[in-house]
């Protein structure tokens, strides 16, 4: 399998405390993080969903999350902006630092958190109540924001780092629900833009999508790395292949093994992760 | 009602063993008449009994909203909703208090029965735990099960009694109280109806819950709440039982809330149980245009929800 090369090809050492590993550039220089995830453990009442997982992700770089299902990837990915907590009975242990903020401490606003954190999930999820191009902006308009002109720039600004202004700039007072698929996903992109976070969290959102749909994204992914640090699930090791610099494996609840998706797909350190990737379970 | 000739069906026993000579050989539970008509016959029997209780259900509507019709069409005229009624023995008159009388009442009944119910509905759904909602339900439910003149007495002692005499207040209030449970519930069925991803995706904008709740999930389920709002006010439009103690009726304009007011069920009450033919003509007629109001309230729900399906 061909896999592009990621860029600045990074090395990995061997991981610190449980895990974590620290990311360098060519020049041996440690690579800045975006966010840290430390000793993070989690339950769903008493079920143990993550256990005691550290993974740095690096600032304008794209962490791609796979593992089998039921592996926690997703769990994991909403402790990220706290999305978790609309769970009852779910609960977590250990701190993710957001460049160096933590998130969990208790002068946060979960609200704050989310707003830096963005979100787009697997099922595209524009709010059928309002048109395209409300869609878009409803994250400013409704943390406060109402000067018409600052939302129209911001409305076209997003919609054109979605790659969708194009297809929708004569159609804004349309409902977003009458777009096709692809396009309602990219929707949710420019939605979540909109609100300018610094880190984009999607939790496989290919995977109700058709292939062209799928190139599309992925090459969305691409351009906006350059902008935003992302973090993306996918249950498709192709597409962590293709869109990710760094790859982390969980399997039953653990990071096994992260790295340059170069080195987890081609040289893995850990039995699991080469028997993962090459198909032999999973 | 129509059946498959049995020769068409090629897997049918008695095919094959006009085929073979002989009967082949199944288990014994399905060696037996290959005609079905045992079968057949329950079939038929079920789907007869099942029409008759379709027909038992309608006729009814059917012939009460015909029989109205016939009986009260003569006495629906432009006198009829524009002037009051006229004293005994003059003929003519109309209704036009009653009217009246009952938009003002739903008026008062929607002051109270629409925020208390939206809102409870919203905190049932959203807001409250498992254990209080599961009692709030409960209660809900056997209010929405109380006979409606119990809420006439319930009102009667605490308003009526208090301040000495019927009022127009006192009757909103009994209607506004049977509404409360009624709009109560279907708010917080259709508001459980909105799909968690709209949650989930406006909370990860970072909009404040409160927000989310009101500009995403509220609004999605809008055109529910409405339809429940206005089923809840053809309900409570067409009572009579709470309002005998309440709103009193009234044979003239209402200029102050807190007298008596006239109502349209109370005046059909009031004049069908009169000895008068003329008043029985104008109950009759109060009932067609009671019924024809009602009738209008669902076929507006009709087009409300219909208008939903489209868009989504």
């Amino acid at each position: 399998m061909m896999i592009a090369a990621p860029m600045p090809r990074p090395e990995v050492v061997e991981p610190r405390n449980s895990g974590a590993a620290v990311f360098l550039n060519g020049d041996g220089e440690p690579l800045p993080l975006a966010m840290e995830a430390k000793n993070v453990s989690m339950w769903y009442g008493s079920k143990r969903a993550i256990d005691n997982v550290s993974l740095d992700m690096p600032a304008k770089a794209v962490t791609a999350i796979i593992g089998p299902s039921g592996c926690g990837k997703s769990t994991f990915i909403r402790a990220l902006n706290r999305m978790h907590e609309l769970v009852p009975h779910a609960r977590i242990e250990g701190s993710v630092f957001l460049h160096g903020q933590n998130l969990y401490a208790s002068n946060m606003d979960p609200a704050v958190v989310r707003r830096r954190v963005g979100m787009v999930f697997q099922k595209s999820n524009p709010f059928p109540t309002m048109s395209i191009g409300e869609n878009a902006i409803v994250g400013l308009r409704l943390n406060g924001v109402s000067d018409r002109k600052f939302l129209n720039e911001r409305l076209e600004q997003s919609l054109r780092m979605a790659a969708l202004w194009d297809e929708v700039k004569d159609d804004l007072h349309k409902s977003g629900t009458s777009l096709s698929g692809g396009q309602q996903q990219r929707l949710c992109i420019a939605r979540a833009l909109a609100v300018e976070p610094e880190v984009l969290l999607m939790d496989e959102p290919c995977s109700a999508l058709d292939p062209i749909a799928t190139a599309k994204i992925e090459e969305l992914i691409d351009g906006l790395k350059k902008r935003y640090t992302i973090v993306i699930v996918t249950h498709n090791m192709q597409q962590a292949g293709r869109v990710s610099d760094f790859t982390a494996f969980f399997y039953m609840g653990r990071l096994i093994e992260v790295g340059s998706t170069t080195k987890i797909f081609m040289n893995p350190n850990e039995k699991q992760t080469e028997d993962y990737i090459t198909g032999r379970f999973g | 009602m129509t059946m498959q000739p049995m020769e068409q069906n090629q897997w049918q026993a008695g095919s094959l063993r006009a085929e073979s000579g002989r009967m082949p050989d199944f288990p014994q539970h399905m060696r037996r008449k290959d005609d079905h008509s045992w079968r057949k016959f329950k079939s038929a029997l079920v789907s007869a009994l099942t029409l008759c209780s379709a027909v038992l259900v309608i006729a009814p509507l059917g012939l009460v909203f015909f029989h109205v019709l016939m009986s009260g069409i003569g006495a629906v005229n432009v006198e009829f909703f524009t002037n009051l009624p006229k004293p005994v023995g003059s003929q003519g008159g109309g209704m036009a208090n009653a009217i009246v009388g009952t938009l003002e009442l739903l008026a008062l009944a929607s002051i109270i029965g629409i925020p208390v119910g939206v809102l409870g509905g919203i905190f049932l759904a959203e807001y409250g735990t498992a254990r209080v909602n599961a009692v709030l339900r409960f209660i809900a439910d056997v209010l929405n099960g109380v006979p409606s003149i119990i809420w006439g007495v319930v009102v009667y002692g605490l308003i009526v009694l208090r301040f000495k005499s019927f009022s127009a207040y006192a009757g909103g209030l009994a209607l506004g109280l049977i509404m409360i449970p009624l709009i109560l519930r279907t708010t917080e069925e259709v508001i459980l109806l909105v799909p968690v991803g709209y949650r989930e995706a406006a909370l990860a904008l970072g909009i404040a819950r409160w927000k989310t709740i009101l500009h995403i999930v509220v609004k999605t389920a809008s055109r529910g709440i409405i339809t429940g709002i206005l089923l809840a006010l053809a309900r409570v439009g067409g009572e009579t039982a709470p309002l005998l103690f309440t709103a009193f009726g009234n044979h003239f304009w209402n200029h102050d809330l807190s007298e008596p007011i006239a109502a349209l069920p109370l005046q059909i009450f009031t004049y069908a149980i009169s000895p008068y033919d003329d008043w029985h003509r104008q109950a009759w007629a109060g009932a067609l245009v009671l019924v024809t109001g009602v009738f209008c309230v669902n076929v507006l729900v009709r087009i409300v929800t219909r208008v939903r399906t489209a868009s989504a």
